[in-house]
């Protein structure tokens, strides 16, 4: 289960060498949960992005951007040699998602507390237009700390958007700031019908995907490590905005071999 | 102007099925038949005006024509950052419906005052900002603005103009034309604007939009190389447009406005116009002591 993505680690991680920008650790946490979205779970069309008929996804802890490119790109949304390129002057890919440049991105994301609130917009927006599709938006934990996020929890419950699932990627970067405690819990007490699951197994994070309450918004706390599948990565702070040596780039690509 | 903006509001539902209104736990009385007629296209959003904003801007994403509603302290400076980013940087249009713009709620005290809102719009690139004078002429601006695909922010006062004129949405309109000065008067600034200056030999601009600046009709009516700048929110905002406007060409600049402290008094607005000279005799002696001087 571990090794069946590596591909696509490679290309994250060695996508920072470009620009030596992008927050490595942010994309491996949520990776294997994008990644079981869009193959499993997510109606999308790569060659028609803005197709009505799409279900809607939200990447609100945008620093986690290199996760989605690589994702995108492996679904044809636009070729991956453009991943190497990433943070460049010109390239269409940056440090967070912009959806004026990138087919496939739904919401322009970086301060942290935005895509919860719009993804609340966009679930009555459908609900309104009567087009029966989902949104699913990804927060993360550290994202919990912000009122924005608490504001939109409320009034999706209050309006019993049934066709939104938040995912909350708990890979407990908050820790060292402020201790969000049981996140499912909660969501549970502000009317949402929430579950936990592995965050790195792809059998228990579609089966949660593709759960959905009748009444209630959904959440899914994924309990995830940060760094996910480079050993010296994991639970590691110092790696949180950095990129490899050239050196430690041919360890780590060895590693994901 | 409140109750005109649910009036055109409500019109505007009727007939466009885009329109979808979010209250910030204000004008919900108002709004009473518009929640009957269209239950699924408004709503009550609460207390939170930065979700509501984001909120707004995914429908907005999906088709829809957001009308934000508060006042303006809780959706402008309360969620500056969601107008910033959900909206402007993300190419999404909308409206911000305001009310109590600058110290209209003088009793409230400062936290419900607002004379910073246009500045602080005007640092977000694409963002529109119009100031009506009166009723007749939100409603024609409104109809004009809503939907062009750009955040649009509509700052409503208690007060009124007493005359209406036929204002258009980008376009300053020329009142009157004269020598010694060109007097800029923004939103309900026109009428003792017009009364401080009705015989001055000055030429009166009346701007209500604001962003984008129309610096084509101050550049033609540059009389005397002198321009008065009446603002009823705070004093000089609006300089670097004029600047920008006239370019190289060498003029004089006064700014009768708000001054930039806290209004810490209460009462009523006219009050506090009284005490910062934003009445006619006041303009009148600015404007005078500026074209003698």
């Amino acid at each position: 289960m571990h090794s069946q993505l590596n591909h696509l680690r490679r290309q994250v991680v060695a996508a920072t060498m470009a620009t030596k920008e992008g927050h490595i650790p942010s994309a491996l946490s949520i990776l294997d949960i994008v990644w079981t979205l869009y193959d499993r779970v997510l109606r999308h069309d790569p060659k028609n992005p803005k197709d009505d008929g799409r279900d809607r996804f939200i990447l609100s802890k945008g620093h986690g951007s290199l996760a989605l490119y690589t994702v995108l790109a492996e679904r044809g949304f636009f070729l991956g040699e453009e991943i190497t390129r990433f943070s460049t002057l010109q390239s269409r890919l940056g440090g967070h998602p912009d959806h004026n440049k990138v087919p496939g991105v739904e919401a322009s994301t970086g301060s942290l507390g935005h895509g919860l609130p719009f993804g609340v917009g966009v679930a009555l927006a459908l609900r309104i237009r009567k087009v029966n599709r989902r949104v699913f938006v990804l927060v993360g934990d550290g994202e919990c700390n912000e009122g924005s996020v608490w504001e939109a929890v409320l009034l999706a419950a209050h309006h019993r958007l049934a066709n939104l699932t938040c995912i909350v990627d708990y890979n407990h970067s908050t820790d060292r700031a402020l201790n969000m405690g049981d996140i499912a819990a909660k969501f549970a007490a502000f009317g949402w019908a929430a579950t936990t699951v592995h965050g790195h197994d792809h059998a228990a994070i579609e089966s949660a995907l593709r759960a959905s309450d009748l009444q209630k918004p959904s959440v899914i706390v994924a309990d995830t490590i940060k760094g996910f599948g480079v050993k010296q990565m994991e639970h590691n702070p110092a790696w949180h905005h950095r990129s490899p040596t050239p050196e430690e780039l041919a360890s780590i690509l060895k590693e994901l071999a | 102007m409140r109750k005109q903006f649910i009036s055109t509001t409500q019109d505007l539902m009727a007939k466009d099925e885009r329109l979808v209104v979010l209250l910030g736990d204000i004008g919900v009385f108002g709004f009473r038949n518009a929640f009957e007629q269209f239950p699924q296209r408004i709503y009550n959003i609460g207390i939170c005006e930065q979700a509501m904003t984001g909120m707004a801007a995914g429908l907005s994403k999906e088709g829809l024509v957001p009308v934000v509603h508060s006042i303006a302290p809780f959706v402008v400076e309360r969620c500056l950052e969601q107008l910033k980013v959900d909206f402007c940087y993300q190419k999404l249009g909308g409206n911000i419906v305001s009310v109590g713009g600058s110290y209209d709620y003088a009793a409230l005290g400062c936290t419900h005052h607002c004379p910073g809102d246009v500045a602080l719009l005007k640092s977000l690139p694409g963002a529109e900002i119009v100031l009506p004078g009166t009723p007749q002429e939100y409603d024609r601006l409104f109809r004009a603005a809503y939907a062009n695909g750009r955040l649009t922010y509509f700052r409503l006062s208690e007060r009124s103009n007493a005359q209406s004129f036929e204002v258009e949405f980008g376009r300053a309109k020329i009142i009157k034309q004269g020598a010694r000065a060109t007097v800029v008067a923004v939103g309900t600034a026109l009428a003792p604007t017009l009364t401080a200056t009705q015989d001055l030999d000055v030429t009166v601009l009346y701007y209500t939009t604001i962003a984008p600046f129309d610096g084509e009709t101050l550049r033609q009516n540059n009389a005397g190389g002198k321009i008065v700048l009446v603002e009823p929110f705070y004093t000089g905002t609006l300089a670097a447009d004029i600047h920008v406007a006239i370019g190289s060409t060498a003029v004089a600049l006064e700014t009768i406005g708000v001054p930039h402290r806290f209004l810490t008094n209460y009462g009523h607005a006219e009050e506090h116009d009284e005490a910062i000279g934003l009445t006619a005799a006041g303009i009148r002696q600015r404007v005078q002591g500026f074209i003698h001087g």
